[in-house]
């Protein structure tokens, strides 16, 4: 037997609470009325405008945006979220810089895009802070309609199919409505419980009952559902976090990036949460650099991710990569991990250098090295559970056609359950819609209504 | 550097650029600080009878403004000079006194009668100012009074007060003119006929600017009432200069010294004003909005703008333009344009297509071969300059004589021969 490790250095109250609150604050802060009027006198009114193609839910950018500069706030909030009705959140969490803004014309003659986000927030703020309900019901349609998961999708659905007539039932397996908006979104995206507020004002619609803590397939059949409802929508998410399947994986410190962030998101009290001193993560997407900052700004003094490709291949836009850097968190490219060291806790990983071979494959270099560790976060992805469904898969996801039917009679599907799912909020809002949309028609030509 | 000095009717100033009468020259403690930030010259705001009159205690200014609050056009319901008659002369003598090499006008309305006007002319002019503005322009509330615009609406009044303050004067005399009349031509010639030794224009426009949304009552207003105001800033400067113009290109009034007035906010301001037949300029809404140091750039600006075209003087720009300017029916109908869009500056923002589409010719592209790209298209295209007016990038959309070939639109042959109007094939009244 070698020396025993030394303790782990991992503790709460790193920094004190007011640095903390600081530190999750409102990452980028509302704009004002004089900003906004400002910043709307920049869009340029295109014609056809590549901004709202860019928007995987189409949203009338320029229309909203125009109604802003006339100061008609609530006009503009309607064209915002009858295309998308989680317009609040996504103007906080879409990565804009790789969607509207990124189409923005003015990149092409200044390199500074409209500040569509921003303009987005200010437009539905207000609407969402006073719960003015903006859309109608349409009368009865008499018809019922099950929504397995309470996220960005199943929401989008329940709430276009309750406008449209139909009532809802959303089935949700977490204890809080609002899937990865409430537990998988950095902290300082979302402040002052933003999330659960859409949630309430997307539910204040009407027609829509909520199941909290309902587990589709554990507490209550599929093949039930499907008899007792007139259709169903899934948009179960992802379950479990892909695992590294290397050597000491399951020391005490290594841990799946999501678990910390939905720990960090649902704590009162954020200085509560023990923090490593050596943090490693693992992974390239939004999950990876959104652990990685949240660790160092609850007081972390080193935080390193480690990615096994070059910056492009990251899931996270450049501009995510360079919010880490300028929160301190170094971002180690073309690295992958072998193993992880310890005893009876981690103390580090040892990663081998990788590059790609002549045919483009990634290859491994030969070359070692190790980072300590107090904490490692797998932030790798998570995997469909797809349980006794009987659904099509690829890749590991549901197959949907573009309506986002299953090719089984009655059961719709969306989010990022589905094989053109994106972990994207937006994403999941469209499918949702677009679900709706087409179960609607479905329930409209079988009759009855 | 062009120097700027300038002689207008004998009075000689740095440079061109003169305060309008109007509230920045009401007091000396104003004018002193616009002649130490470097103003040419001021025109002292109006003066009148005794008792003077009063100024409402409210808003007497509004202003349009685009998003980014930038003043675009403004509005006063101020009147003339509210201080006693002694105050603003003794003012106007020790000014003049201390800065001698500054032109200093006095701005004058007086009632309808030859006695009031033999009276006061006098006292002004013993106060040493260089010359006198007859304000027979301003919109509101004088007006009312049978003063200001009531006479410059009036060709008849304007000749008779004019005549009757050239007989009292032994100093220039200027007559300041009204925009709110359909044709400036007549109002000029009046003052010309009435001796008047040189005109300025233009005065403020007649204007309600807006309603309050909430309470949809006139706004700005006087304890809950408001009234029409005298609208300039830079939206009035177009209106200004086609008058300017007029008077310049026009045999009758042709030669009678102008000095212009309307929205003069930088040193391209001038320049119009300049060409198109101004000798100086007057400002006083720029100033209103930024302060006396815009005075640097208008300088500067006009300055180094005479460098580059090899003038001398302001004296060589002045009229420049006047040549070009004519009537409809004299402009080349053979001559042919087209817009030549450059697809190196092209943002693809679209406004040029949609606008023709919507608006005019349809003769913009919205897609070449399935892709988005933005293209005139020759045959549509009548030369109209819409999208050169919409276009966000400058220099991006130009427009191209065409000097031979067919015109692709109407299938006729480039003809290089001029042919207007007043010969042209479709006019019944063709010579």
């Amino acid at each position: 037997m070698g020396k025993a490790d030394p303790d782990p250095d991992i503790r709460a109250q790193r920094l004190d609470r007011e640095t903390v609150e600081r530190n999750f604050a409102d990452l980028h802060p509302p704009l004002s009325r004089s900003e906004a009027l400002i910043e709307a006198d920049r869009c340029y009114f295109c014609f056809d405008a590549p901004c709202t193609t860019a928007c995987p839910t189409g949203i009338d950018i320029p229309g909203f945006i125009r109604k802003i500069h006339s100061d008609n706030v609530e006009g503009s909030a309607h064209t915002i979220l009858e295309e998308n009705i989680m317009g609040g959140m996504c103007a906080r969490v879409c990565p804009t810089e790789v969607l509207c803004e990124e189409a923005c014309v003015r990149n092409t003659h200044e390199e500074l895009p409209v500040r569509i986000g921003l303009l987005q927030r200010y437009a539905t703020d207000p609407v969402i802070a006073a719960g003015k309900q903006l859309f109608e019901r349409a009368p009865s349609s008499g018809k019922c309609v099950a929504v397995v998961g309470a996220g960005p999708a199943g929401l989008s659905c329940a709430h276009r199919l309750a406008v449209l007539g139909h009532d809802v039932v959303v089935f949700n397996r977490d204890g809080k409505p609002g899937g990865l908006n409430e537990y998988g979104i950095a902290a300082y995206k979302t402040v002052a419980d933003f999330a659960q507020r859409e949630v309430e004002y997307i539910l204040a619609i009407g027609g829509i009952e909520l199941r909290n803590g309902v587990c589709v397939g554990e507490d209550v059949a599929l093949d039930e559902l499907r008899k007792e409802f007139d259709a169903l929508f899934l948009s179960v998410g992802l379950g479990n976090a892909n695992a590294l399947g290397i050597e000491g994986e399951h020391l005490p410190g290594v841990e799946d990036a999501i678990d910390y962030i939905a720990a960090l998101r649902q704590a009162p009290d954020k200085t509560t949460l023990p923090v490593g001193r050596n943090v490693v993560v693992i992974g390239g997407g939004m999950t990876a650099i959104d652990v990685a900052v949240q660790s160092k700004r609850l007081g972390a003094e080193h935080v390193e991710i480690v990615y096994r490709r070059g910056p492009d291949a990251m899931g996270a836009s450049r501009y995510e990569q360079e919010l880490a850097r300028k929160n301190g968190v170094a971002i180690r490219h073309w690295a992958r991990p072998r193993s992880i060291t310890g005893k009876s806790y981690v103390t580090g990983v040892v990663f081998e250098n990788t590059g790609l071979d002549k045919d483009g494959a990634l290859a491994a270099t030969g070359e070692w090295f190790e980072l300590p560790a107090d904490v490692v976060f797998k932030a790798i992805g998570q995997r469909l559970d797809a349980g006794e469904t009987g659904l099509a898969t690829e890749r590991g996801k549901f197959v949907v056609d573009d309506d986002m039917a299953t090719g089984v009679d009655g059961i719709w599907a969306g989010g990022d359950c589905v094989a053109t799912g994106d972990d994207l909020t937006v994403t999941a809002v469209q499918h949702g819609k677009l679900a709706a949309l087409a179960i609607d028609r479905h329930l409209r030509r079988r009759g009855g209504t | 550097m062009a120097d700027l000095s300038t002689e207008f009717l004998g009075i000689r100033s740095p440079n061109p650029f003169w305060l309008a009468s109007a509230p920045p020259t009401d007091k000396a403690y104003n004018v002193n600080r616009a002649f130490e930030a470097g103003w040419g010259g001021v025109v002292w705001k109006t003066l009148g009878e005794d008792p003077p009159i009063v100024n409402v205690s409210g808003p007497r200014y509004s202003a349009l403004h685009g998003n980014d609050r930038r003043v675009i056009g403004f509005n006063n319901i101020e009147l003339i000079t509210d201080r006693p008659l002694k105050t603003n002369l003794d003012e106007i003598r020790t000014i003049k006194r201390d800065w001698p090499d500054r032109a200093l006008v006095v701005s004058v309305m007086l009632p309808m009668n030859e006695e009031t006007w033999a009276k006061y002319v006098p006292m002004i002019e013993d106060t040493g100012a260089d010359a006198l503005e007859l304000n027979f322009g301003c919109p509101h509330g004088m007006s009312e009074r049978g003063m200001g615009s009531a006479v410059g609406q009036v060709p008849d009044y304007i000749k008779m007060a004019t005549e009757w303050c050239k007989k009292a004067a032994s100093v220039p005399v200027i007559v300041k003119l009204t925009p709110n009349v359909s044709n400036i031509l007549p109002p000029a010639k009046a003052a010309k006929d009435g001796g008047a030794d040189a005109v300025s224009l233009i005065n403020t426009i007649n204007s309600i600017m807006r309603v309050d949304y909430d309470t949809l009552t006139m706004y700005p207003s006087t304890d809950g009432m408001g009234t029409h105001g005298g609208y300039c800033g830079e939206a009035v400067k177009p209106i200004a200069l086609n008058m300017v113009a007029e008077i310049a290109r026009t045999a009758e009034t042709r030669g009678l010294p102008i000095s212009g007035i309307g929205g003069v906010t930088v040193w391209r301001d001038a320049v119009d004003f300049l060409a198109l037949g101004a000798s100086n300029v007057q400002v006083c809404t720029a100033a209103m909005v930024y302060g006396f140091r815009i005075i640097d750039d208008l300088v500067d600006g006009l300055s180094r703008f005479l460098d580059e075209k090899g003038m001398t003087s302001v004296a060589d720009l002045v009229g420049k333009a006047v040549p070009s300017v004519t009537d409809w029916q004299y402009l080349n109908l053979n001559y042919v344009e087209k817009a030549v869009i450059d697809q190196d500056l092209c943002i693809q923002c679209g406004r040029c297509h949609v606008v023709c589409e919507d608006t005019s010719h349809q003769a913009i592209t919205k897609t070449v071969n399935g892709r988005r790209h933005f293209e005139v298209i020759d045959a549509e295209c009548v030369g109209c300059n819409l999208c050169v007016s919409v276009c966000p990038v400058d220099g991006c959309i130009t427009m191209h004589r065409l000097t031979e070939g067919t015109d692709p639109r109407t299938g006729r042959p480039i003809d290089d021969r001029k042919a207007n109007w007043t010969s042209h094939p479709n006019n019944p009244m063709r010579r």
